[in-house]
């Protein structure tokens, strides 16, 4: 099974393709690195920028005007605060055009915890990337779904912020990607640099299949009855193993809406899920204060509070500054699988 | 920093400069202007008098953006040039062949103004057929979104070129030297003419007390080759030139250029400081003085120019006094191209 950056490098191969994916940058995209997490490896068009966060961005949204679909990365999420009014940009051409100019191009760019990156490679952005309003933003937890969701980005003619969990970079799913062989060995021989000279090395692409996960669709990855948990990136196949874990033992039957899309955001399948179970626990890794949970967590008061069986909960990160290097302080900071089953287990506890 | 422009140290074009081009194109320069001039005291005008908002624009900057406007190569598309503008640029659209009329539609915020549908501020130039990107109310970004288009020209080849200007102040901005740097990659050169309109201010702030630079141009010598020049832009045969061997380069070369052009800022900054008539040279005093010295235009035939501009923008202000403003729910056009889901939150609160 492919891992996720095997998985996002064989959706741009696809883009580059068959949806005219011209222009794929940013820092140490190009060869030889191909990308800091090896997402960009083996790209024909793939290639490398200044050290400029805002010029990646302002030439992605001119080449997007141009009529191209580019994809361009911010090497670590934590870099793109210096292109906030680029990106404000991006979300805001079509409207303050009068709906003249649409800007179809991603941007990609690996977020949140988990790989002990410390203070500037740590970072969430997704409360404020749901504050630039016009630009979609979606966060894969699978192989599979970060393969159709760029696959989807690429296509939309929206911009598109695509957040890569690095903690799920380098893990495997459970399915398999269109076209992708099914010995993980053949594949890594095929689609991964070697290791040193790489100056002669071309992939040998698998023959790709277009697979879309529509943007703004959320995904069961498990069903349950008992109680609901929202989450996505990172944290979802963390409450996915909390949650199978509890069934096997017996603690009670969750449901686990993966969102995928965090705008747009599926509210019909969060509403359709708290309506059979009546309990619901946001979780992500962003820090409170104000984390994108709340917007979630608001909506349901207003217009879901007398179909709650209990009062909703939040679990995110702490309201800090950084991330401490030391785990001690890593884990104190981020949610962690334990912190997840104690949410989950006071929801189901407390009196209906 | 070099001395901006005035009427001492203006050096006068020579009269042979004036006769290398056809009469009729300075004659055209010459109504351009002024359209440029008095469409923007009309806005000045309509902001005053309370019948839109903000003013911001380019009085003053007329003898530069006329000829540039009218040397660009228009149209749709990459064998085109795109234009990456700030709002002083009412010029150049004029140049280009934009009516009045929706500049005007655009001060009244009225749902007939072509370039945003009255959201954004006058002089905010958006026109897909014409590559002229959405100019926006950041002093910079344009100097990074201009990259994107200068990419895609280096790569479909053509004589088609990317333009982005600015003012002195923006340059201060780290986008100024993006587009710099990323325009002299040796991985691939950009056909860019970079500008900056050195008008000496930045809001209040005299540009010769935060730059140290002798000239805004000379950021152009760190680049091995890069041609660069400051030139007067108050007038508008030097402009012209200079615009003219600037575009002939990278038309040719595809590599950047970069063009400063010193002016004058004739009322302010914007409506935020009055906007009132400042005492600066007038690049239009000044061409007229020359055209009649030169036995190109007769006095009187200067005055009916004036005449007839001004009656042109006045009927097209009283056409725009009779169109509607947007409606509300317009807000929700264009958030997303495919539109909104119905479960998109739409209250604003509870």
């Amino acid at each position: 099974m492919a891992n996720m950056a095997q998985a996002i490098r064989m959706a741009l191969h696809y883009g580059e393709e068959q949806l005219g994916v011209r222009e794929i940058f940013g820092e140490d995209v190009g060869a030889p690195l191909g990308g800091v997490f090896t997402v960009t490896q083996g790209l024909k068009n793939a290639w490398n920028s200044p050290l400029d966060e805002r010029g990646i961005v302002g030439a992605a949204l001119g080449l997007a005007w141009a009529g191209y679909r580019p994809v361009a990365e911010i090497q670590f999420v934590d870099y793109i605060f210096n292109t906030i009014d680029l990106l404000k940009l991006c979300g805001n051409s079509l409207w303050c055009s009068g709906g003249k100019f649409p800007a179809p191009m991603v941007i990609m760019t690996p977020t949140g915890s988990g790989i002990h990156g410390s203070i500037y490679h740590s970072h969430s952005f997704d409360s404020i990337a749901s504050k630039i309003h016009g630009m979609k933003v979606v966060c894969p937890s699978t192989p599979l779904d970060a393969y159709g969701l760029m696959i989807s980005a690429i296509k939309d003619d929206n911009p598109v912020l695509y957040l890569k969990p690095k903690a799920l970079l380098r893990t495997k799913g459970a399915e398999l990607i269109p076209g992708e062989p099914s010995d993980e060995k053949a594949l890594r021989e095929m689609i991964d640099a070697p290791i040193g000279d790489r100056s002669k090395w071309k992939p040998r692409w698998p023959n790709l299949e277009e697979y879309e996960i529509p943007l703004g669709k959320a995904k069961i990855a498990k069903e349950g009855s008992e109680a609901t948990i929202v989450a996505h990136g990172r944290m979802a196949p963390i409450c996915l193993q909390v949650a199978q874990e509890m069934r096997e033992n017996g603690q009670g039957d969750v449901e686990v809406l993966d969102l995928r899309s965090l705008i747009p955001y599926d509210w019909s399948a969060i509403t359709q899920s708290i309506r059979k179970t009546g309990r619901v626990i946001f979780i992500n890794e962003e820090t409170e204060i104000s984390n994108f949970g709340e917007h979630l967590f608001r909506r349901v008061i207003d217009e879901m509070f007398y179909e709650l069986a209990v009062r909703p909960r939040i679990l995110c990160g702490k309201a800090v500054p950084g991330i401490g290097l030391s785990p001690v302080l890593e884990y104190a900071s981020v949610p962690q699988k334990v912190d997840v089953e104690n949410a989950v287990q006071e929801l189901l506890a407390e009196a209906a | 920093m070099t001395k901006k422009a005035t009427s001492d140290n203006v050096k006068p074009m020579t009269e042979a400069l004036y006769h290398k081009v056809e009469p009729q194109l300075l004659q055209k320069m010459h109504e351009t202007m002024i359209r440029a001039r008095l469409l923007e005291e009309r806005l000045i005008k309509m902001s005053k008098g309370g019948e839109g908002f903000f003013w911001i624009g380019g009085p003053g900057e007329e003898a530069f953006n006329v000829p540039l406007g009218l040397l660009v190569k228009k149209g749709q598309g990459l064998d085109h040039d795109y234009l990456h503008l700030h709002y002083r640029s009412s010029s150049i659209m004029m140049a280009m062949g934009a009516q009045p009329i929706d500049t005007i539609r655009q001060m009244r915020t009225a749902a007939t103004d072509p370039y945003s549908r009255g959201r954004n501020f006058v002089n905010h130039y958006a026109i897909p057929e014409w590559n002229v990107m959405p100019v926006s109310p950041t002093i910079e970004t344009q100097y990074s979104t201009c990259i994107g288009t200068g990419i895609a020209q280096a790569r479909h080849g053509g004589d088609g070129l990317t333009i982005v200007n600015g003012g002195d102040a923006g340059s201060a901005e780290g986008d100024f030297h993006s587009c710099l740097v990323w325009a002299n990659r040796p991985a691939l050169p950009l056909p860019i003419l970079i500008i900056v309109v050195n008008n000496g201010f930045g809001i209040s702030t005299p540009a010769r007390e935060q730059h140290g630079e002798e000239n805004i141009s000379d950021w152009a010598k760190a680049f091995k080759g890069m041609p660069h020049k400051t030139i007067n832009g108050n007038d508008p045969l030097e402009s012209w030139f200079a615009i003219q061997e600037a575009m002939k380069y990278i038309r040719r070369e595809r590599r950047p250029y970069l063009l400063e052009a010193l002016t004058s800022r004739l009322n302010g900054h914007s409506s935020s400081s009055g906007a009132n008539r400042v005492d600066e040279p007038d690049c239009i005093t000044l061409f007229e003085e020359k055209l009649v010295k030169f036995n190109i235009m007769k006095k009187a035939q200067t005055e009916a120019v004036w005449d007839k501009i001004r009656k042109e923008i006045d009927d097209a202000y009283a056409q725009v006094k009779t169109e509607p403003f947007p409606e509300a729910d317009d807000i929700w056009n264009g958030v997303f191209a495919d539109g909104l889901d119905d479960s998109y939150p739409k209250k604003g609160g509870s």
